[in-house]
């Protein structure tokens, strides 16, 4: 008996901790490969022991730290602005919802899984928000298109709110004369931290990774984010510097002095170490959001 | 009667101000979901945009017919829905398995290590996962080329012009971004199982691969059945980043990465071929959502309690 849970733990972990290792090591190859030099990649390959390092691919970023910053902000004022009215417009609808009460509830609700089912699909979507509202090359086209709210998130929120506040808490407020407006925002929101910060995190992520919005609404390179920046350099490394010509520099012999392969993997990096840095703290937050978002 | 409608009056207006909460998240519905569904006429229509969408003439089902006459229909519907099963079928029984010896790991630190790992592939872009798949298989700088496969001896692949390797590259690529995260989601149901169950089964002397077997495996099956069925019911949708970025839109690999999201795409975007884009889009919605109630017509069959609507 002992001898077979022990062997269980053994494999357990044998197994787990390689896959953990799949999931850790390209990460370590992508980093290493943005501080290796130009040379060393060009003649071992993308490598974890590369002969020569280099920091020319982050000065390269550094000499385009205009173009780069822009776009750093820009994802994170999609990133936040986002999140924030995403969290308010989901919550917004998502109580009431919540509310038995409330005439047409059923109705609403409706409403709103039904968009789970059913969608028009892309080209009517981009028809709709390039021809009726024109939000191409607008910040509004990396934050509109299919990102701000989502029937699942509202779904989840609601069962929240349905689970976890008791409706007697709602009757006593109501009977203390507070308000429709201010029982949600003083009450129940209050009581919704849990919910909020799930769903804040899954948000944020969804604006932070977003490169398709860049990808169809975005043509204007000084609109462009960080990840549209990376899905245009998979075709493209010259982007930068075709973008640089204003500063007067010699576009050609930038482009032969450009360390190609290292500053692709260089720009990917500063692209996911919000991610990787921040992750730990929020790790906690997104395990048991999942756990949340997996009981029905 | 003066009395009743007066109180439904009060009460109407009661309610006002939860109406009021709706407005903004019913708006960005109507705009961001019910505005296009009533666009799906323009797969019937011969857009011409010097005349305007509505301007445009009714072309009935020449839109379809063209799509259906060529290969494409064939390929990308083949390729939506092969990958798609593969990706349910191992993708289930990865995480189910990671998700049992990750139970089996009492400490807790390293519990959460692993956890927090597992699940860090879920977190990166597919543009980022489309670097990483580069710094791998690249001809020239690849990993692969460079490293692994001289150790072992055989020559240089040029994995962006093979359409053969990619059902695998793929296949590997989405369960590695996948399966930590399902794998946390059947873990969750795992640890609310009672211990008494393996306890009682212990003091019997059943093994551990009994105890799977018959009480872990069992447990969970409402978890597996409603996760396997939502998948089926989004069988015709595929992960658009997966099919783009990570295959860098490769002209000879066409064969085996294009899927319908990648044809509507390029329909509508590279080759302006709106007619097509849309009647592939039209195709894939309304097969998407009879998939969808067939699958909750099968949940209801094995139990309501599972069943979305």
């Amino acid at each position: 008996m002992i001898n077979e849970s022990k062997a269980m733990k053994w494999i357990s972990n044998l197994v787990l901790g390689l896959f953990s290792a799949a999931c850790l090591i390209p990460f370590a190859l992508l980093i290493i490969a943005s501080f290796s030099s130009e040379e060393s990649i060009v003649r071992q390959g993308y490598t974890f022991f590369p002969e020569a390092f280099s920091l020319k691919a982050y000065e390269y970023l550094w000499q385009h730290q205009l173009e780069l910053g822009r776009a750093y902000g820009i994802t994170i004022l999609i990133t936040t602005v986002g999140t924030a009215v995403s969290l308010a417009i989901t919550s917004m609808l998502a109580y009431p919802l919540s509310r038995r009460d409330m005439p047409l509830n059923r109705f609403w609700t409706f409403i709103v899984f039904f968009t789970m089912l059913f969608n028009g699909g892309l080209v009517p979507t981009y028809l709709v928000y390039t021809q009726i509202f024109d939000i191409k090359n607008t910040l509004f086209g990396l934050l509109l298109p299919g990102l701000l709210m989502n029937g699942f998130n509202i779904l989840l929120v609601r069962t929240f709110f349905l689970t976890s506040i008791p409706p007697a808490l709602i009757d006593a407020a109501s009977i203390d004369g507070a308000g429709e407006i201010k029982i949600f925002y003083r009450i129940i929101l209050p009581l919704s931290m849990p919910i909020m910060a799930t769903i804040g995190l899954f948000q944020a992520i969804a604006y932070w990774n977003d490169w398709f919005n860049g990808l169809i609404y975005i043509t204007d390179t000084r609109m462009f984010g960080i990840q549209t920046i990376l899905t245009k350099m998979v075709m493209d490394i010259q982007f930068l510097t075709s973008n640089s010509n204003a500063a007067g520099v010699n576009a050609g012999a930038a482009i032969a002095e450009l360390p190609s392969t290292s500053v692709r993997m260089a720009i990917a990096a500063i692209g996911v170490l919000p991610i990787l840095i921040a992750y730990p703290f929020f790790q906690k937050y997104f395990v048991k959001g999942i756990t949340i978002g997996a009981v029905k | 009667m003066k009395q009743q409608s007066l109180k439904q009056g009060s009460k109407k207006l009661k309610y006002a101000p939860l109406y009021l909460l709706m407005i903004p998240g019913i708006v960005y519905l109507l705009i961001n979901n019910y505005l296009p569904m009533l666009g799906i006429f323009i797969a019937f229509k011969n857009i011409n945009f010097t005349k305007g969408i509505f301007g445009s003439e009714w072309i009935g089902f020449q839109n379809f017919k063209y799509l259906f006459q060529t290969s494409d229909a064939y390929i990308i519907t083949r390729n939506t829905i092969l990958y798609n099963a593969v990706f349910i079928v191992l993708g289930t029984i990865f995480a189910i398995a990671f998700a049992i010896l990750l139970n089996e790991i009492k400490k807790k630190v390293l519990s959460r290590f692993y956890q927090s790992v597992i699940v860090l592939p879920h977190l990166i872009s597919f543009v980022v996962v489309g670097y990483l798949a580069y710094a791998g298989l690249s001809l020239e700088t690849g990993f692969m080329n460079k490293t692994v496969l001289p150790l072992l001896g055989i020559d240089p692949i040029s994995w962006y012009t093979e359409p053969k390797y990619w059902p695998f590259i793929l296949t590997i690529i989405h369960l590695w971004k996948s399966i930590g995260f399902s794998c946390i989601i059947f873990l969750a149901s795992i640890i609310s199982i009672d211990t008494e169950y393996y306890e009682a089964a212990t003091l019997d002397g059943a093994s551990k691969w009994a105890q799977i077997r018959s009480i872990t495996i069992p447990l969970i099956t409402p978890v597996i059945v409603m996760l396997t069925l939502l998948g089926i019911g989004r069988i015709f949708y595929s992960d658009f980043g997966l099919f783009y970025q990570v295959p860098m839109n490769a002209g000879f690999i066409s064969d085996t990465t294009s899927v319908i999201d990648t044809y509507v795409y390029k329909g509508l975007m590279v080759s302006g071929d709106m007619g097509m884009a849309s009647a592939a889009g039209v195709y894939q919605s309304i097969v998407g959502f009879i998939l969808v109630l067939g699958a909750n017509l099968l949940v209801r069959r094995f139990s309501k309690d599972n069943a979305l609507f």
